[in-house]
């Protein structure tokens, strides 16, 4: 099981998310709910984590051109990848993950659009 | 959908009610009503990567003790120098002393000034590792803290406890439940929990 689990992480490589001292780090609840979806939409064959991975390196690339003048930002709780905030890593990840779910027609992008509308107009304070 | 991630904005200053926070939810929610995850199957797959991911090189390195005793007596006398075949990639590994259960002996792993940890053998340190209430009661009073978390030990049972530092990290092998003999490797550290190398359970 332990053999298994760590077979399965995917914490290793290029695209690897921010870890501090083999821990994955997230630095607000929707990072790690973003992380959960993915590696269970994996796990139930939607799509396979290389697919996934390759979106995601190359939208970092593309973040880091972007963004060349002003080098990503270094998190001092992140000691084993200095090169993205997790703020910035998830952002790209949760992007990665619509654009792939939306390109598997898994949903309509209007339908993602509405319901975080939906989400927008909700009474101020309100947090699940 | 555009491929421009400058499409978002990439907000810096977040908050609960961040934009990712939202469009997040959003996306959880659309998955879920369509049928597609189900929001359980997240909630399992984030307390296995918590509890499972950090934890789980100090329980490869309790099993290899439990299945060797020449590493065991190696880790007693030099952990750091024994767990450099494991090749954690989790960081510098500080100085690492590991202390062994007996059953006369308990060992209880604290850090009465910070939250020093060894993180490398076991990911992030729990909550409640950084709460000043167990980091002063667990020197004062250990038995009486030990027992309100759930560990109620013997009064002939010694505790010592352990006071980690920048310098020093400590590590509990506990000891090796009778009914596990001659599990593998990769058995024998399904039993192996944070909380037993930390020294709050036995």
């Amino acid at each position: 099981m332990v053999d298994k689990v760590a077979d399965n992480l995917a914490l290793t490589g290029a695209g690897a998310p921010p870890m501090a001292n083999g821990e994955l780090v997230f630095d607000a609840p929707w990072q790690g709910r973003v992380f959960g979806m993915a590696r269970v939409l994996c796990e139930a064959g939607v799509f396979s984590w290389d697919e996934f991975r390759q979106r995601l390196i190359s939208n970092i690339a593309i973040w880091e051109q972007q963004h060349s003048e002003q080098p990503a930002v270094h998190d001092e709780t992140v000691h084993d990848n200095p090169v993205y905030s997790e703020h910035v890593y998830y952002e790209i990840f949760l992007q990665s993950l619509s654009m792939l779910l939306a390109n598997k027609n898994l949903y309509a992008e209007a339908e993602l659009t509405v319901r975080e509308a939906e989400f927008l107009a909700r009474p101020h304070g309100h947090d699940h | 959908m555009s491929d421009n991630i400058e499409k978002h904005q990439l907000d810096k200053h977040h908050h609960h009610d961040s934009p990712q926070a939202t469009r997040a939810e959003a996306l959880e929610s659309l998955l879920i009503d369509k049928g597609i995850l189900v929001a359980t199957a997240v909630d399992a797959v984030i307390s296995r990567y918590a509890e499972r991911v950090g934890p789980m090189n100090g329980a490869r390195i309790v099993a290899r003790a439990w299945s060797d005793p020449d590493f065991k007596q190696w880790l007693l006398a030099d952990a750091t120098a024994a767990i450099t075949q494991f090749e954690l990639d989790g960081g510098q590994v500080e100085k690492l002393v590991v202390v062994e259960n007996t059953p006369a002996v308990h060992n209880v792993v604290v850090c009465t000034l910070c939250s020093c940890y060894p993180w490398a053998v076991l990911g992030l340190p729990p909550a409640w590792y950084k709460d000043p209430a167990y980091r002063s009661r667990i020197v004062r009073e250990p038995r009486v803290l030990l027992a309100e978390m759930g560990l109620v030990l013997a009064d002939d049972v010694q505790i010592n406890v352990w006071d980690s530092s920048a310098e020093i990290r400590y590590m509990v092998l506990p000891q090796q439940p009778p009914d596990t003999l001659g599990e593998s490797e990769s058995e024998l550290a399904e039993h192996v929990s944070r909380d037993v190398m930390i020294g709050v359970a036995r």
